[in-house]
């Protein structure tokens, strides 16, 4: 318990002190910002600008005006508010995905470094086999059996099919950190695994882990953008993959007037996407002073 | 224990070629690909037929509800999909790999008559021809860009393309695709989208014509294009963090002491080994690429796997997806096979290591 409070406080010091760095970094602080805004927007949004309920046949496919600030769409129906409801459930997705992904992946990676032998080897030859069998088409396919109604099980199965890789780099860092001396120094006195994986090990790759996690959360946004554009996940609710559908469906491509409706929510997409790369990217380039320093 | 030394004293040299068969590099990876294709196998049995609410499960439930008794449902969807319900599981199993193994995918459900099998022979080649193409001009793209950007570290050109391959790495292909189409074809109508649909203008007949070949090259440009920009950012940030580790080294330093031109020491001492990491991206890449071709072949209509895979998947056409998904995966476990041998040719040191563990 105690080493687990301890990593806590190391970990809050860690972020605090992230922090701290990215403010000199005006691509993190972008992203970052953006980032929260984006969250803060899709769940408080919808409390503030609620979703309309009729179409408004008057005001079907509007560029830009006062009353509309980014155009309205085929139903006549506000973009800006649309896509201000439309985030929950990208976010929700994105943020599930990568978190019970780098679990897996943490999990397998770190277990399969300290156990090393055959349990290692065993581990990374599944890993690699994994790792070949191309992801999108088999989360499709599977995605036309398993019903995908809800964010958590979408989640899942797309957590299942994208840990792999990071297990892969967590073992390699694990196996780097093991060798190094303080690491060996805590080994030798004896604290007690549990102790050296949470206060010694784990606070020296949660930058690393944070960055993958990202990595993973922008993918899981491709996908499950994807999988609406294919028509596999269900029309239930109006997220930001489903406003670009419904929109090329009706037509927006070849309709230039109702560009916007389809413009709209690709750019919220990509502006999240964004926001949290060049958040990864900044991390990356605090943490890893190889970056920063020129040759 | 005194036996087995004995045995393996008076046989060292069986033991030995084992030991050899064993941490050979090529063999490793062969018995890999193989293992992967199998596990593929059995993932796609598993979902056609074991799992809950599997494939043949609801294809039985769709037509019996389309007026179709009960027993004849069953003996349809059966025959569909190549698999006797009447026997055992692990019979219908071991028959089911055998017909992988003859490459009898079974026959569509949606287009009566026509095999799987067939059906794919038919798109294969313009999938492979688009993805191969397009993986080896980002390639080439990526490394020169990526040690462009390296070479010129915190100039505006570095800053310039690094944020460009961050934007292009971060975007979701089909989110480039449809904004191509948007801008070039709708907004400002350069490309005529429509009149590109498909692989080939109807009326061209294959052939080692100059009429086919830019009739073909007319109708892959933009898939091209938008393959290309998804995939070329994270190529130019790889190489270009490459080739700074590279740069750092110490037979960089040495080569520079000795005077040796620049153009030299990029392409004999730096290129060549910078590129090396990009090699393993290189299987990775190509299940990318060949994901992206399930949104970006039906975004253009270009009739290639990943546009029958995405229509067997809307209509829920079943034997033709496990039979796309089986031929997928093979061709990406090849395609890795390929880069590891590749790999291996290239850095010495993963061979002799055996397995690069």
């Amino acid at each position: 318990m105690n080493a687990l409070q301890d990593t806590l406080a190391r970990t809050g010091r860690e972020t605090l002190k992230t922090l701290k760095l990215l403010t000199r970094n005006k691509m993190g602080l972008f992203g970052f910002v953006m980032t929260i805004l984006i969250i803060l927007l899709s769940f408080g949004g919808p409390l503030v600008w609620p979703p309309e309920a009729s179409a408004n046949v008057e005001d079907i496919n509007l560029g830009i005006s006062a009353k509309h600030w980014l155009g309205t769409d085929f139903q006549g129906q506000d973009n800006l508010r649309k896509v201000i409801n439309g985030g929950k459930d990208i976010v929700t997705v994105a943020f599930l995905t990568g978190i019970l992904a780098t679990l897996l992946g943490v999990i397998v990676g770190s277990v399969s470094a300290f156990l090393g032998g055959r349990v290692d080897s065993l581990l990374m030859e599944l890993v690699n086999i994994w790792l070949t069998i191309p992801k999108f088409p088999l989360l499709a396919v599977t995605a036309t059996v398993v019903k995908l109604n809800d964010p958590v099980t979408l989640s899942l199965l797309m957590a299942f099919l994208d840990w792999p890789s990071l297990s892969r780099q967590i073992r390699s860092q694990v196996l780097s950190l093991k060798q190094r001396d303080y690491i060996e120094a805590a080994m030798m006195l004896d604290l007690g695994t549990r102790n050296i994986i949470f206060s010694e090990l784990l606070p020296n790759m949660m930058s690393f882990i944070t960055i993958s996690m990202i990595g993973i959360m922008t993918f899981a946004i491709y996908q499950q953008t994807s999988l609406v554009f294919l028509g596999i996940v269900p029309y239930s609710s109006a997220n930001w993959g489903v406003m670009i559908s419904a929109a090329e469906r009706r037509g927006v491509l070849f309709n230039p007037q109702a560009a916007w409706s389809i413009l709209v929510p690709m750019g919220a997409i990509v502006l999240f996407q964004l926001a949290l790369i060049s958040f990864a990217r900044s991390l990356d380039e605090v943490f890893n002073p190889r970056l920063r320093t020129t040759v | 224990m005194a036996t087995a030394t004995l045995s393996s004293l008076s046989r060292p040299g069986l033991l030995i070629w084992l030991e050899k068969i064993t941490n050979n590099f090529l063999l490793q990876r062969i018995v890999r690909a193989l293992l992967t294709i199998w596990i593929v196998t059995t993932i796609t049995f598993f979902v056609i037929r074991a799992m809950p609410g599997n494939a043949v499960d609801i294809l039985i439930q769709e037509l019996t509800a389309a007026g179709v008794s009960p027993d004849d449902a069953r003996n349809q969807a059966a025959a569909l999909l190549n698999i006797n319900l009447d026997a055992p599981a692990h019979e219908q199993y071991i028959e089911y790999v055998g017909n992988v193994l003859r490459a009898d995918l079974g026959n569509s459900y949606k287009s009566r008559g026509l095999k799987v099998s067939e059906m794919i022979a038919q798109v294969l080649p313009w999938t492979l021809f688009s993805v191969g193409l397009s993986l080896l001009i980002t390639f080439m793209l990526g490394i020169m860009l990526g040690a462009i950007m390296a070479y010129k570290r915190d100039t505006w050109i570095d800053h310039l393309l690094s944020n460009l391959a961050a934007t292009l790495d971060a975007v979701s292909p089909y989110l480039i695709g449809l904004l191509i189409i948007l801008l070039l074809g709708v907004l400002w109508k350069i490309v005529p989208i429509t009149e590109m649909r498909g692989a080939l203008s109807p009326g061209i007949q294959p052939g080692f014509s100059l009429e086919f070949f830019a009739d073909v090259l007319n109708h892959v440009k933009i898939l091209l294009l938008v393959y290309v920009l998804s995939s070329v950012g994270s190529w130019m940030l790889i190489m270009k963090s490459s080739t700074i580790t590279t740069l750092g080294e110490d037979y960089v330093t040495v080569a520079r002491a000795r005077g040796l031109p620049d153009l030299r020491i990029l392409t004999a001492y730096v290129g060549r080994n910078a590129t090396l990491p990009l090699f393993t991206r290189l299987a990775i890449s190509v299940g990318f690429a060949v994901g992206g071709s399930l949104l970006l072949e039906s975004l253009f209509t270009y009739r290639g796997v990943g546009f029958l895979l995405a229509r067997a998947i809307a209509e829920r056409d079943y034997p033709v997806m496990q039979g796309v998904f089986l031929v997928i995966t093979m061709a990406v476990v090849f395609a890795n096979l390929f880069a590891d041998f590749l790999y291996g040719w290239l850095d010495p040191r993963i061979r002799i290591a055996g397995g690069g563990n």
